[in-house]
């Protein structure tokens, strides 16, 4: 298995350069350093001498991603924007935002609020979701099962920004249970969390229960479940003892895959309710157009997606020991 | 089992209740009720605090209580009035001659080289409690050679645990001047004082030398110690003197002396956060501002709040005793000769969404709040008489509306460069009055601002020198005056004039070609859409095809600097109350595509531009309004712009807020303000009382939609059994 890890580990490093090249690409194909001067200078009286002066001193006076006028080709590829902007991520060194704050130091502070947020909702959602669909599994072909899936369905169907306005709106101003927004830190950030944990574990029930429903339904078509019921055992028994274990292969592959969606994917939540996470910080630094800290989430995002992705493969072996890792 | 729920929620309950007292949405710490602070919201991090950089309203916000520049503004008297801050008195220029000869006060703006101004300080002012001030017990500071292994134990400034502070002295002032040309600090205004402050140019490039020297030796960020370098501008006089170079006459610069770009910097601050890994820790004094002023920054998380607190050595000021006549009558004397500031904290939250910042000034939670156009009907309603007033659901819970019309301009330029709309003959002018008569910009200010904003009859807004109001103040291109009011000229006119133009029926009359235009805009929301819908149709009033261009803001600028944007909408708030700073903008050498000015139209007019430069250093008098009231009326036949309109901000205040005159140039507004938060406590728990029916209510809907399937399953388990 550790050859195959370490093996995964030198592949996920082609695929990084590519990402970040491809970062890189789409920035600068909307944006020149030019434009990110400006956006950093302000509008009012930003002279060129100011632009090429902040150009310069953050490097981005270099040509993007070939150095025509350097004399060697090494230099012709090192000694450009590209490079210099991207060797030192892979070493974890994000380097300085625009207003000259430490980037690995931002993330690092932003990091316990989103994961604050993001953890309640993933272990809390997985419990319920499971629950939810077994449920449903157990009282496949009935009323329940119906009205559940129907309930499923329009729950999915409606957009989160609509959980979050109407959480706030009943919870917080109506029935004055919460604060509407904000966060604290140590055990107060509880009262700050519980609605947006909330709102995001009931925003992703629909689909989550249903697509868990169907991976048991699956499972209890299957002639071991038959097997079990020819055996006498309980319904329980097979649905907790036989169903649910065989089912977690396809749940863990969505789940461990979820990961890095769960650490973006509080984008929505975090502007909303206040909370000072990397969500927000990915979307502040795309309105002020700072490409290091764009570069260097999407580059953390991708380390984080790869990390997962091999977690979900070890995790194969752990619930099928049939599967192994060569 | 069956009671778990319950118990969970009581035991839920009983947490959150424990966690803040009788208001459990409470986003503040229980131990804060009662306390003289004050509420506020930011939705926009601040980049620069370094009163060199720091320029956007949502940075001076923070640093005008913080720093102390020389010259402050009046809070209740208007027009906007310059009086002492930093300063003993406001300095009374000085002009000398090319060899350095005094010339008289009133001395020809030909005649006068220099201008001097000399600048005496207040005695006994002192900085802020600072670990940069500390010193041991031998008198070295504390602080300023920091080993490795120190700064490894040191995380936020509070981690030092000595502080100091000293008197405040005029070197510096000196020292934040001689900042502006630091070449790893990005002053907006070095170009500009370049211009004006002697020698500032040539110490820029010499301390440029000096970065790239220590660039080549390896030590790019080594601290640069300005004292070593004189700036031939600025002289300190002694302790408490200064004086300020400049080339010529520039009246204006007082106003900047008003702005934290000029207030002072000690040398040991910049000393201190200059030693080596301070910045990694992002202990920078962009990011802790160190001031003389009423306010010092104890709490600096912009991603989440940011928290002023009272400066224990501010050196005292008094409330204004006097100010305009409705004054008094509105309260705003009532603390006067009252010692400054009244409020102990400031704590300003991160708000970027506007609904939940709207929610929670209604649940009294901030003290104030702006006007969104999606809550405006829920908070304002007009009057028999037109007046704006708050709704009675607002009168009800005290709220208080105040208004007040910016400093700002928001109009649609043409691009004087392009061939269709550009150029001073008479055929593109004409068309340009055409279009300035079509676009009715009463009905877009009542459609898409709710009423708040006044047509503008020229650039410069009401509130500064030059400004005319009532029918001397109505531009005759486009109004009439019916003897009431200014009355829009009817479309017939515009289509009499287009006609003239050469563009009868907005047809061609030399190719036969419809007439179509190209507006570039950024504004591309769904909002947008319906305002770029309506513009069209103004534009169709006349027969005049407007293609809507629509890109992002970057590309727009670009647009606008190469000149190929043909009409454009852009806006402008006053740096100071001058007409200067208003009238630049059409200033010919200020052109945006040959000089990279502000002036985006490229207009050029000889006759403007000659008034121009008579104009800009005169002081307010009726000699100079007459020569406003001349270029004023060149623009309005010339018509580069639509003068379009200036908004009227409206704010919302709770009853327990005290002092609130609107001011549209000065920030420093803080220490004027107060609270009673013995009312604001009694107020926010009547109106935020927890309700907790929802909740059972919800509970039992879920056990009861849980029942059956319990039951359900009872049975089937039974039936398996069997």
């Amino acid at each position: 298995m550790l050859a195959y890890v370490v093996r995964r580990v030198l592949y996920a490093i082609p695929i990084l350069i590519g990402v970040n090249l491809f970062t890189f690409a789409l920035f600068f194909l909307v944006n020149t350093p030019d434009d990110m001067a400006r956006m950093h200078l302000g509008i009012k009286r930003v002279t060129p001498e100011a632009i090429a002066k902040w150009k310069e001193e953050r490097g981005y006076d270099k040509p993007l991603l070939f150095n025509t006028g350097a004399p060697m080709l090494k230099e012709k590829l090192t000694q450009t924007i590209f490079f210099e902007k991207s060797l030192r991520m892979f070493a974890f060194d994000f380097g300085r935002a625009d207003d000259g704050r430490d980037i690995g130091r931002e993330i690092r502070a932003r990091m316990v609020p989103s994961l604050a947020l993001a953890l309640p909702v993933f272990m809390v959602g997985l419990l319920i979701y499971i629950t939810f669909a077994l449920g449903f599994a157990f009282f496949r072909a009935t009323y329940i099962d119906f009205w559940g899936v129907v309930a499923c369905v329009a729950a999915m169907s409606i957009s989160s920004m609509f959980y979050i306005i109407g959480g706030q709106y009943l919870v917080s101003k109506l029935w004055h249970l919460v604060p509407i927004s904000g966060f604290s830190g140590g055990l107060d950030a509880v009262r700050f969390l519980l609605l947006p944990a909330a709102v995001g574990v009931i925003a992703g029930f629909g689909g989550a229960t249903r697509l868990y429903r169907t991976f048991f339904l699956e499972e209890i078509s299957k002639d071991y479940v038959r097997t079990a019921r020819a055996k006498g055992l309980s319904e329980t028994a097979v649905l907790f003892r036989h169903v649910l274990k065989n089912a977690m292969i396809p749940i863990l592959t969505g789940v461990v895959a979820a990961i890095p969606l769960l650490f973006i994917g509080s984008l929505v939540s975090e502007s909303f309710f206040g909370i000072p996470g990397l969500g927000s910080y990915v979307v502040d630094a795309i309105n002020s157009q700072d490409f290091a800290i764009v570069r260097s989430m999407v580059f953390l995002g991708s380390v984080l997606y790869i990390v997962g992705l091999l977690l979900t493969d070890i995790s194969y072996t752990a619930v099928d020991p049939r599967v192994r890792l060569e | 089992m069956s009671d778990l729920p319950s118990r969970a929620a009581l035991i839920a309950i009983a947490f959150l209740a424990g966690c803040s007292g009788a208001s459990w949405n409470n986003p503040y710490p229980a131990s804060d009720a009662g306390k003289n602070i004050l509420y506020s919201s930011f939705a926009e991090r601040p980049k620069h605090l370094d009163p060199v950089q720091s320029y956007s309203s949502n940075e001076i916000t923070f640093t005008a209580q913080i720093y102390e520049p020389p010259l402050q503004y009046h809070y209740l008297k208007r027009p906007y009035t310059l009086i002492p801050s930093a300063a003993e008195r406001v300095p009374v220029p000085r002009y000398y001659d090319a060899r350095n000869r005094l010339l008289p006060e009133n001395a020809p703006a030909r005649d006068i080289a220099y201008t001097v101004y000399e600048i005496p300080i207040k005695r006994g002012v002192r900085y802020q409690p600072h670990p940069a001030f500390a010193r041991d017990a031998g008198g070295q500071f504390r602080y300023h050679h920091l080993s490795a292994e120190e700064l490894a134990k040191v995380h936020v400034l509070k981690d030092f645990e000595a502080t100091g502070t000293r008197e405040l002295k005029a070197r510096d002032f000196e020292y934040q001047i001689k900042r502006l040309a630091h070449p790893r600090l990005h002053s907006p205004i070095l170009g500009l004082m370049t211009d004006y402050i002697v020698g500032l140019k040539e110490y820029a490039a010499q301390l440029k030398a000096v970065n790239d020297e220590l660039a080549k030796n390896g030590t790019p960020d080594a601290w640069i110690d300005l004292t070593r370098y004189p700036l031939a501008g600025v002289e300190v006089i002694d302790d408490h003197t200064y004086r300020i170079k400049l080339k010529g006459q520039y009246p204006q610069f007082l106003y900047w002396l008003a702005m934290p770009f000029f207030a002072p910097v000690p040398v040991e601050v910049d000393r201190f956060f200059g030693q080596p890994g301070m910045a990694k820790k992002n202990l920078t004094l962009d990011w802790w501002p160190v001031g003389t002023g009423p306010y010092m920054l104890i709490e600096n998380n912009p991603n989440s709040r940011m928290v002023l607190a009272r400066n224990p050595y501010f050196h005292g000021e008094t409330y204004p005793t006097e100010g305009e006549p409705d004054d008094r009558a509105a309260g705003l004397l009532e603390d006067a000769a009252r010692p400054l500031p009244f409020i102990d904290q400031a704590v300003f939250s991160f708000e970027k969404e506007g609904i939940p910042r709207w929610n929670k000034f209604l649940q009294g939670y901030y003290d104030a709040s702006g006007i969104g156009s999606d809550t405006f009907d829920q908070a304002v309603q007009f009057s028999a008489q037109g007046d704006a007033v708050v709704t009675e659901k607002m009168e009800k819970q005290g709220i208080r509306l105040s208004t007040a019309v910016a400093v700002s301009t928001f109009y649609m330029g043409f691009n004087m460069l392009d061939p269709v709309v550009g150029g001073l003959d008479e055929r593109a002018r004409k068309l340009r009055q055409a279009i300035s008569i079509a676009v009715d910009y009463e009905e877009f200010i009542s459609i898409f601002h709710n009423g708040r904003g006044i047509p503008a009859h020229g650039p410069i807004a009401p509130g500064i020198f030059g400004y005319r109001d009532g029918p001397s103040g109505i531009n005759p291109v486009v109004y009439e005056w019916d003897g009431q009011a200014p009355r829009r000229k009817s479309i017939e006119v515009a289509k009499k004039l287009l006609a003239e133009a050469g563009y009868p029926n907005g047809v061609s009359a030399r190719t036969g070609e419809p007439l179509v235009l190209n507006f570039d805009v950024t504004a591309r929301s769904a909002e947008a859409k319906s305002m770029l819908d309506w513009m069209q149709r103004q534009f169709e009033k006349i027969n005049i095809q407007l293609r809507v261009r629509p890109t992002d803001y970057n590309r727009f600028q670009d647009k606008i600097r190469k000149g190929n944007a043909q009409i454009y909408e852009w806006g402008w708030h006053a740096d100071y109350p001058d007409p200067e700073n208003f009238l630049f903008l059409l200033h010919g050498p200020q052109s945006k595509v040959k000089s990279q000015g502000e002036n985006a139209s490229n207009y050029v007019n000889p006759e403007f531009d000659r008034l121009f430069e008579q104009m800009k250093n005169m002081p307010n008098s009726p000699e100079r309004q007459r020569i406003i009231d001349r270029m004023i009326e060149i623009l309005r036949q010339d018509a580069p712009w639509l003068w379009g309109f200036h908004p009227k901000d409206y704010t919302l205040f709770h009853a327990w807020v005290k002092n609130i005159k609107p001011n549209k140039i000065a920030y420093n507004t803080l220490k004027y303000q107060r609270i009673d938060a013995a009312q604001r406590d009694e107020k926010r728990s009547a109106w935020n009382r927890p309700i907790l029916w929802p909740t059972g209510l919800a509970l039992m809907v879920l056990v009861a939609f849980a029942w059956p399937a319990v039951v359900s399953y009872r049975r089937r388990e039974r039936g398996a059994a069997r």
